[in-house]
């Protein structure tokens, strides 16, 4: 393997069997536990860690799969401190908490290794459901309608299954086989696949709706919001999920990258855009952000991950303009100060007058965030949530349309969006979805709308 | 398109002595068990069976009646008690006890028994406990403490011809399985054993708790558990007895004259790990009392899923495919092959050097493990077994932190197999001592 490829190996190692049983024996078993609370998807941990002690992988796998179908995925991409670890108890004793994600993933690990699942579908009620993209919030619904007996068909634009887990994340954060094997998981359910079917092109949500008994939209957001810059078309300019999405699918010795990048956003695709930049072999890379550290709008360990990897910040920097002559020179700034608080209590960038510098480069990326496909969305016909989310129920998913329910990103994306929180969503609006329905196979369902979340006690900032 | 059969297809369906329960995991006759509404809701967590609290004459407790041992920071890794029988009185037992059979009738219900010895008080207790629909009948001839200076509990266990005595009468009047649990306090359990059989048990329960008195406060100087000033000895449990439980089910099983008696296995049990062992060495069901103290009846959950999954991978379906498979094995120490021999083998790529394995050999067993010699490249080696000095008594292995990391590997002496006692018998018949099995090392 040469030194790219590894450099997109899955950076954290698994636990080994005996550090897992080790660290499993340190779980105190509570009872009600924090950490249960703490999780969107309500995953039983104490139950799940228990049997990993016990030896019951199988089981364990069992616990976590049953609340929450992306298991495996969630174990490496949840921001377990502000998540589940920074419920434990262990924390208010200045303890490390109980490593969860790590467990979770030892538990999935061997659920993936072993061929088996956990996932059985139910009985055919005689209904069906499109789902509409393959992203992590339509593979949780598809699932859990699969267990109550409905026949699901995915339709998803692009060649694979698994949506931002597949295409978005960076590989060494989250391998592209652990979302294909998730994705696996649901095909072994008898969910059918419709790759490369584009909706609203291929086939219209209408003939959705004719073929269906209902129709759970799941899309996500998948076009790059813009910084509105001059010179954003200039050769060596680009979108996050694109660089992202080619580390993830093409060979990467075919790939470029600049010698010298800068990240516009500082937020979590940021981060990962600039650490996949470093990996690829840029020679610098640097975040450009208009407020300081303290502001950083990316998870904490996302910050300590980018600083570890070598990743610079240009702090109290507004881009203004993208220069160059025929291909990318450099990007033209304002310092910046920081002035009053806005809405969400974060301080103000406000202009330095006459402080306009240029730092040079030879590749720019915006990471400003994702928003969606207005074409597809206007395509829907549906009530809209501000400008651009798609309105529906928290707790069922419903929109304005009494047979399309929707999840995930579409409905909630912000740059903190995160896996768990879609998955959660998905399985809520299967359960609306089954509830309109009539089928009382959704009445037990137990993923609550409003998981209580878990103010982290310490910053390790 | 789903592989893996489910797990609903293995049989977990139990029966001790003729008492059926649709699992092996009951709770052990103790506090989880005091009343109907903590045995329903055990029941709602899936447990299969309920001895209820041992019913007598109500008694008065004292406070405080616990104790604890604590080993590296674990709690509860023992647990001594001074508590007594039921503190209920008998209509309240036997009215809730009617109420949980009614409620729950595939459940097993068994109700433990302790009253003064005298024939007609005991035949009045049965009549009045099997009039309640119960399943089957818990002799508590174990009670370490307390009941036993009234001349019940182990007083009437540690002696045999006691037990037999009131197993008779009890048998008399029952119309439902006897089961009679034994006192591991005595020099020998086979004579319980043997006792209750000849009284016409159905079946035996074992362990009960074991003498013990679990510490000093060093601060107060207080014998734990304190009562006002003073403490008592008690009967000890959990974790740590279960080897003592294994090895008495294990000697019952080996006697002929109790080979064949039902058991329903007790002491330290807390995961389906524990039971399967207990199965394994013969008991037909198993009985959880410190476990369910610690954790709650929740435990159970794992417990049945864990058991399924490992007799899925075994291949087994019912209890009865695996109930006693590892009895055999069990023999008197005279009757191993002297010529078998194991050494260690340490795996060099695993080990980290922590040489825990050198030092406890050395000083521990047969010096026969070396740290590595220091290389010129700086490199530090995996220790060195001396597998010629090594006896494969697993010590290493014992303590080695890795998992994995030294296996106790069988090699070939080029020796048949011979017990100590052919040996002796070969010795009487004139061979030389100079030609003995084994191999004895030259220091
Ligand atoms: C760079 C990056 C890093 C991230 N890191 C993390 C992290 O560390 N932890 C974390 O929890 N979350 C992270 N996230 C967020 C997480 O990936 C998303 O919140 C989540 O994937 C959203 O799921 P979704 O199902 O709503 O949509 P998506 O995952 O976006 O999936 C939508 C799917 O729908 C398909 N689709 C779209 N339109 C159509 C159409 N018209 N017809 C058919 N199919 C269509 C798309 O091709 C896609 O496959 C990250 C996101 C990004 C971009
Ligand atoms: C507090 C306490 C009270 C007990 N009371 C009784 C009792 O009334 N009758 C009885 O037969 N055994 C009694 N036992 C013993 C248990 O039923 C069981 O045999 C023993 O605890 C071993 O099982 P364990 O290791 O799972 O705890 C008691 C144990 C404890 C800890
Ligand atoms: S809070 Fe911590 S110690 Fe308690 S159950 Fe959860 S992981 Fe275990």
């Amino acid at each position: 393997m040469d030194g790219i490829q590894r450099n997109f190996q899955e950076t954290m190692p698994p636990l080994s069997p005996d550090e897992a049983l080790a660290e499993a024996n340190r779980c105190l078993f509570c009872f009600d536990a924090p950490c249960i609370r703490a999780c969107p998807t309500q995953i039983d941990i104490p139950s799940f860690i228990r049997k990993i002690a016990t030896g019951n992988l199988r089981g364990s796998a069992r616990v976590i799969m049953e609340s929450n179908p992306l298991g495996a995925t969630c174990a490496r991409v949840c921001p377990v401190e502000a998540l589940c670890e920074g419920g434990c108890v262990y924390n208010a004793q200045e303890r490390p908490p109980i490593q969860i994600g790590r467990l979770q993933r030892h538990a999935t690990d061997w659920l993936i290794d072993s061929g088996e699942t956990t996932f059985a579908a139910g009985p055919d009620n005689g209904k069906s459901v499109a789902c509409i993209g393959s992203g992590p919030s339509s593979l949780a619904a598809a699932v859990r309608l699969r267990e109550w007996g409905y026949a699901v068909t995915l339709y998803e634009a692009k060649p694979r299954g698994g949506g931002l887990d597949t295409y978005g994340i960076v590989s060494f954060r989250l391998p592209v086989e652990i979302s294909l094997a998730e994705v696996g998981l649901v095909e072994r359910t008898g969910a059918t696949f419709r790759y490369n079917t584009r909706v609203g092109t291929d086939i219209t949500v209408g003939e959705l709706l004719k073929r269906h008994d209902a129709v759970f939209v799941g899309v996500g957001l998948g076009q790059p919001a813009s910084p509105g810059l001059p010179g954003e078309d200039l050769p060596g300019v680009r979108d996050t999920l694109p660089f992202i999405e080619e580390t993830k699918s093409r060979p990467l010795d075919t790939l470029s990258v600049g010698r010298h990048v800068l990240v516009i956003g500082a937020g979590n695709s940021a981060i990962d855009a600039a650490t996949a930049a470093g990996r690829l072999g840029a020679e610098s890379v640097t975040i450009v952000y208009r407020r300081s550290k303290e502001e950083i709008p990316c998870y904490g360990f996302e910050f300590e991950f980018a600083k570890q990897e070598g990743v610079r910040f240009q702090w109290l920097a507004a881009p203004k303009r993208i220069v160059g002559s025929g291909k990318v020179e450099g990007l033209e700034c304002v310092r910046t100060r920081l002035g009053e608080p806005d809405a969400r209590g974060r301080r103000r960038p406000e202009e330095v007058p006459d402080s306009t510098f240029t730092i040079p480069a030879d590749m720019v990326i915006k990471a400003v965030g994702q928003g969606p496909d207005n074409g597809f969305l206007s395509h829907l016909g549906l009530h809209l949530k501000g400008p651009d989310r798609l309105a529906a129920d928290r707790e069922t998913g419903a929109t304005s349309h009494p047979r399309v329910f929707a999840g995930g990103d579409i409905v909630d994306g912000r740059d903190d969006a995160t896996v768990v929180a879609v998955v959660a969503m998905g399985l809520r609006a299967a359960a609306g979805l089954d509830r309109s329905l009539g089928s009382p196979r959704g009445a037990g369902a137990t993923v609550p709308a409003h998981p209580k979340t878990v103010i982290r006690r310490s910053v390790s900032r | 398109m789903i592989q893996n059969p489910s797990p609903s297809t293995i049989d977990l369906s139990c029966n001790v002595a003729g008492i059926r329960s649709p699992n092996p995991f009951w709770l052990a006759s103790a506090p989880p068990t005091n009343s109907g509404d903590q045995i329903m809701r055990a029941f709602d967590y899936g447990w299969g069976g309920a001895v209820w609290k041992t019913l007598g004459d109500p008694i008065i407790n004292v406070s405080s009646r616990l104790g604890g041992l604590r080993w590296r920071n674990q709690p509860l890794m023992g647990l001594n008690n001074i508590e007594l029988i039921t503190d209920r009185s008998l209509e309240t037992n036997l009215r809730e006890i009617r109420e949980v059979k009614k409620r729950y009738p595939n459940h097993a219900v068994v109700v433990s028994l302790m009253v003064e010895s005298k024939r007609e008080v005991w035949h009045d207790i049965v009549k009045k406990s099997q009039d309640t629909g119960a399943d089957g009948l818990e002799l508590n001839f174990g009670c370490p403490h307390g009941m036993s200076e009234r001349g019940m509990g182990a007083a009437v266990g540690q002696v045999p011809e006691y037990a037999c005595q009131i197993t008779e009468w009890v048998k008399e009047a029952a119309t439902i399985p006897v089961l009679v649990k034994l006192t591991p306090n005595v020099a020998d359990i086979r004579y319980a054993a043997r006792a209750a059989t000849k009284g016409g048990a159905d079946g035996l329960s074992l362990i009960n708790t074991i003498n013990s008195l679990i510490g000093v406060d060093l601060e107060t100087l207080k014998v734990m558990p304190n009562v006002g000033g003073k403490s008592s000895h008690g009967g000890y449990c959990g974790p740590a007895v279960k080897p003592i439980a294994l090895n008495m089910l294990s000697q019952i099983g080996a006697d002929p004259e109790t080979a064949h008696m039902p058991i329903s296995g007790i002491g330290g049990i807390g995961t389906w790990q524990d039971a399967a062992e207990f199965l394994l060495l013969g008991a037909g069901g198993v009985q959880v009392c410190t476990a369910a103290m610690h954790y709650g009846y929740r435990i159970v959950e794992d417990m049945i899923e864990g058991l399924e999954n490992y007799m899925r991978q075994k291949g087994w379906r019912t209890l009865a495919d695996f109930k006693g498979k590892a009895v055999t094995q069990v023999e008197d120490w005279g009757n191993l092959d002297l010529n078998y021999k194991v050494v260690a083998r340490i795996d060099p790529d695993t080990c980290i050097r922590c040489n825990l394995c050198h030092v406890a050999c050395e000083d521990g067993a047969h010096q026969c493990i070396a740290p590595a010699a220091p290389q010129d490249d700086g490199r530090v080696l995996a220790p060195v077994v001396d597998e010629t000095e090594c006896v494969g008594c697993n010590l290493c292995a014992l303590i080695c932190p890795v998992d994995g990391c030294i296996t106790m590997t069988e090699i070939d002496t080029g020796k048949a197999p011979e017990t100590w006692r052919e040996w002796q018998n070969r010795l009487a018949a004139g061979a030389s001592p100079d030609d003995h099995p084994g191999m004895i090392s030259g220091h």
